[in-house]
């Protein structure tokens, strides 16, 4: 089947089976393997990208329900080349060990605050609860989403917990 | 050694340095297996059993091979010819590639689709019909430890061996140990508590999937394989073992690895059955897990049944432990198998004096394999000691941390302080650390808080642990054990090795033997290196998982790269530094006991203002006509680092949780940690490490539940079946730490890897039987989920213990 859509800003337009997931769109037909596949089922999230301004798990929609849309995937987050506050507090906080679960956690995460630009921890821990890591305990992914609040509202960021000397 | 100083102004070693592999990762541009397309890829699905234990009575695959794009569909006689898997510690029954004539647990690989693309082949598997009989299986631990039915009816015995101490199976150790424990139990004065738990299965779920890649090359007779493994030596080995192949002709990569917690540190079946598919057809062969794939047919961890019993006096002095235990080995043991109970045995009277008789049997059951999960072993031994001193705590009536603490090697027998095996272990200093963790976390306060709440009705618990780890393997000696590697053609096992290369512009490489799955090798190497060197981190590039370019390293497991690797790669740059110190001794006309190393480069002791960069160090050295006579060019090393022993880091952890009496939920409100692992090269990475270990001891104490059913099934094919916790479901850690450095090595680093995971998940539960102890609860068996909690609650209640 025929499927036109818009990814990162850039015009796609491809043959797919009807039964082609988007994700693998993404990852196969588009060559953008920044998106991953960790269960299958919807549930761990690493599939997470943005359509159409809102979060979806890419590996529950077939590539044709994304028929004209807007797709933002982590390939496409760091505009001009410049990393998106998000992304930056991933690295500036240790928000990722393994990295397999971040492009989906920090799309996820970008779509929290654009929903809630001052979170609680509360608030980001089941703003996140769609999202599985196993590596980080999420300890180090709220810090790396308060920092990134702190610096979409202007703010400078909590300073980090090594930074107070806490260990 | 030429130059004879060690100068660092940059401070780079146990500084926060934020990782190097971090930009490429949070771009989506890291490469992980999955993510390969070679041209003329061909695809890979697994025809599974459906049953737990059944005669195959035909495979009838004509359909299948009938299917559009379809290439081949394999079955056991196809790969006979190439034996079972390759497996290290080949005790019990091995695995066959495909299975034959029987299957002996659910998930077991019938037969292999290969085809043109990935959904193909998923529908050719599901077009193979096989027609099995269905037999009855062996499940239950204490059934198949009886003998009653045989999981392999070639085998006279489902057990295949005993974990048992003293010191090295020495009998009459043993029977002194037992002796000693039954003279305390028939005096007057003590008092012996005993308990049955389960430590159970756990499914490891990293949230990438395995995936591997073959590529046989028949012009050049060679495989280059990708896979998500934690062991690129050993699969490069075991794929030659298979194949008849020497060790140059396979290439065996390892890019970024999403996860790893020990299940990536097997080599597979569907890794051998890729690279004979590419093999046969002349393609590039994939094969990618799905998570039903990852659930049923990637090892498992854990799976114990055993009794606890201690005996002590009233005062807190403890006479004696025992440890009774059956551990699952599953159908088939793989590379290590057997050996994971061994690890515990280590460690199986953690930080304490007295005697202790720890005896394991490793059983066949119709289930997954079990082999190393995160801790492997070592939680699990921890889990039952740690149970056992609160329950006699809670027996006498004492403080759990004071009976702890009455009991510890004390610090000053180290050096020369051994496990109740007698195995020698390097440094501690147990009531300094829990001494700490009290005083950091207010227990005194935190106890009173707790009573205060109970007159409230509510339950509230607070819950200790300590806990020894053995890791950092090493020593290479293990090797003289039967720990030999050479299964995989790798015989030098428990060494590591790193190689370092100033390259003509004065940037390093840094080629590693060990790989990482999200440990942060490039950052904290680059750290080792620019340490000795005065190289900027940012001038060094760390490079690892390519057996065509790494040197010689078994893998990252067992907390043991930092300490064995890193600590090769530390003397790979010292001998870097005496050299570079003898070209810099040229360049600037002076001796080379004079040059220091600073702020990127080498001066003359005394004069900093005299500097040459490490650019001009380097293009002397790519320039050999130009030197000393009796110099070599280049300007390289590589060292080998044989540890001497394995290292042993230790902890408290101290949980405090409320329980819902209504519902049986349970609430973690804080988690407050004191671990030592020796030296620090990065305190953000460790206590990264310690966070996520965290995570998984405490997804097993409250969330995860990797048992079969009796029937052999397994109902935890995905993650709404198989919880991992979540960002909702923890709070944020408290973490502390008091250091220690080994005398093992040089850097002084135990590792850190699985410290939390050792150490929580028997924290957890201390601390919801404490708030369960007002109700007369004294054991509830792990994952605590609320249905499980609340039936303990009522069972008490019944039980009228509650006035």
């Amino acid at each position: 089947m025929h499927v036109s859509l818009t990814v990162n800003g850039q015009r796609a337009v491809t043959d797919v089976e009807p039964r082609t997931l988007l994700v693998h769109l993404l990852r196969e037909e588009l060559g953008l393997t920044g998106t991953h596949v960790g269960c299958d089922t919807s549930y761990c999230g690493a599939c997470t990208v943005i359509l159409d301004g809102k979060t979806v798990k890419s590996c529950t929609m077939l590539a044709v329900q994304a028929q004209g849309a807007e797709v933002t995937t982590i390939e496409g987050l760091a505009a001009n080349g410049d990393l998106h506050p998000v992304q930056e507090g991933f690295w500036e906080r240790h928000g990722l060990q393994c990295g397999f679960c971040t492009p989906g956690m920090i799309m996820s995460a970008v779509g929290l605050l654009s929903e809630n630009g001052s979170p609680s921890e509360d608030e980001i821990r089941h703003g996140l609860e769609g999202n599985l890591c196993r590596c980080t305990g999420y300890h180090n992914i709220v810090r790396a989403v308060e920092y990134a609040a702190a610096k979409m509202r202007g703010e400078e960021p909590p300073a980090a917990e090594w930074e107070e000397g806490s260990s | 050694m030429g130059g004879g100083v060690v100068v660092s102004t940059t401070s780079v070693l146990g500084g926060v340095v934020k990782r190097r592999e971090d930009p490429a990762l949070i771009r989506g541009t890291g490469l992980y297996v999955d993510d390969l397309q070679l041209p003329g890829m061909l695809h890979v699905a697994f025809v599974r059993s459906p049953y737990a234990h059944a005669r195959v009575v035909s495979v009838d695959a004509s359909d299948a091979e009938g299917m559009a794009g379809v290439r081949a569909v394999y079955t056991a006689a196809d790969v006979a010819h190439l034996g079972d898997l390759v497996t290290q510690v080949a005790v019990g029954k091995l695995r066959p590639l495909l299975a034959g004539d029987k299957v002996n647990h659910l998930g077991e690989a019938v037969a292999m689709v290969v085809a043109d693309t990935r959904y193909g082949a998923r529908d050719a598997a599901d077009a193979v019909d096989v027609e099995y009989d269905p037999l009855d299986p062996v499940i239950d631990l204490k059934e198949a430890a009886s003998d009653a039915a045989l999981v392999h009816e070639d085998m006279e015995s489902n057990v295949l061996l005993a974990w048992e101490g003293g010191p090295w199976g020495d009998e009459e150790a043993i029977a002194a140990t037992q002796q000693a424990i039954a003279d305390a139990k028939a005096q007057d004065d003590t008092v012996s508590v005993s308990f049955e738990a389960v430590n159970q299965r756990l499914l490891p779920m990293p949230i990438e999937p395995r995936s591997v890649v073959a590529d046989w090359n028949v012009g050049y007779g060679r495989f280059t394989v990708h896979s998500s493994t934690q062991i690129a030596h050993a699969l490069a080995g075991g794929i030659a073992q298979t194949f008849g192949l020497s060790l140059t002709d396979v290439r065996c990569i390892a890019p970024e690895v999403g996860g790893g917690f020990g299940c990536k540190l097997n080599v597979y079946n569907d890794e051998i059955l890729v690279c004979f598919a590419s093999q046969q057809l002349g393609r590039p062969v994939k094969f990618t897990e799905t998570r039903r794939d990852a659930a049923g047919s990637t090892i498992h961890g854990r799976g114990w049944v055993a009794t606890a019993t201690i005996t002590g006096t009233g005062d807190g002095q403890i006479l004696g432990y025992e440890l009774d235990g059956i551990a699952d080995m599953g159908a088939y043991s793989q590379n290590f198998t057997v050996a994971i109970p061994f690890l515990g045995l280590f460690v199986g009277a953690g930080q304490y004096t007295f005697p202790t008789h720890w005896k394991v049997a490793c059983v066949h059951t119709h289930t997954m394999t079990t082999d190393a999960y995160r801790g492997a072993g070592r939680p699990e031994a921890a889990y039952y000691l740690e149970r056992a001193i609160d329950a006699f705590a809670r027996e006498i009536g004492m403080d759990p941390a004071e009976v702890r603490r009455k009991n510890f090697i004390p610090a000053d027998k180290f050096p020369g302080a051994a496990t109740h095996i007698g195995f020698p272990m390097d440094t501690g200093d147990y009531e300094t650390n829990l001494d700490a963790l009290l005083e950091t976390a207010g227990y005194e306060d935190l106890k009173a808080e707790r009573d205060r709440l109970r007159t409230e009705g509510r339950l509230v618990g607070l819950g200790l642990a300590t806990y020894v780890e053995v890791c950092g393997f090493g020593p290479s000696a293990l090797v003289d054990l039967g720990f030999s590697w050479a299964a995989y053609k790798i015989p030098s096992g428990f060494s590591g090795s790193g190689l370092v290369r100033v390259q003509a512009d004065g940037t390093a490489s840094v080629i590693i033997g060990t790989g990482p799955t999200g440990q942060g090798h490039q950052t904290a190497w680059a750290q080792i290196v620019s340490n000795q060197l005065g190289i900027p981190v940012e001038n060094i590039r760390v490079s690892h998982g390519d057996t065509a370019e790494s040197p010689l390293g078994i893998g990252t497991f067992g907390s043991r790269s930092a300490a064995v690797d890193g600590s090769a790669t530390y003397e790979a740059a010292n001998k870097v530094r005496a050299k570079a110190a003898d070209l810099a001794a040229h360049l600037l006309e002076a001796s080379a006991d004079d040059i220091m190393f600073a702020d990127g480069g080498a001066h003359v002791a005394g004069s900093p203002d005299q500097q040459v960069s490490w650019s001009d160090i380097a293009t002397l050295a790519y320039q050999p006509h130009r030197l000393p006579e009796g110099m070599e060019g280049g300007l390289e090393a590589h060292a080998v680092f044989s540890p001497g022993n394995a290292t042993w880091p230790f902890g408290s952890h101290l949980a405090l949780v409320e329980v819902d009496g209504d519902t049986g939920d349970v609430k973690l409100l804080r988690y407050i940690a004191m671990d030592d692992c020796g030296n620090v090269i990065n305190p953000m990475i460790v206590d990264g490490q310690i966070h996520g270990g965290l995570a998984q001891g405490i997804g097993q104490a409250m969330f995860e539940d990797g048992d079969y059913e009796a029937d052999g099934n397994l109902l935890k094919w995905s993650f709404v079946e198989y919880p991992l916790p979540t960002s909702a479901d923890l709070p944020s850690f408290e973490l502390h730490r008091t250091v220690t450095p080994t005398d093992i090595n040089p850097l002084g680093v135990k590792g850190i890897g699985e410290a939390g995971t050792i150490g929580s998940a028997q924290t957890v539960v201390n601390a919801v039987v404490d708030a369960l102890s007002p109700l007369g609860v004294t054991h509830v068996d792990m994952p605590l989920r609320p249905k499980r909690v609340w039936e303990a609650i009522q069972a008490a209640k019944t039980n009228g213990s509650v006035s």
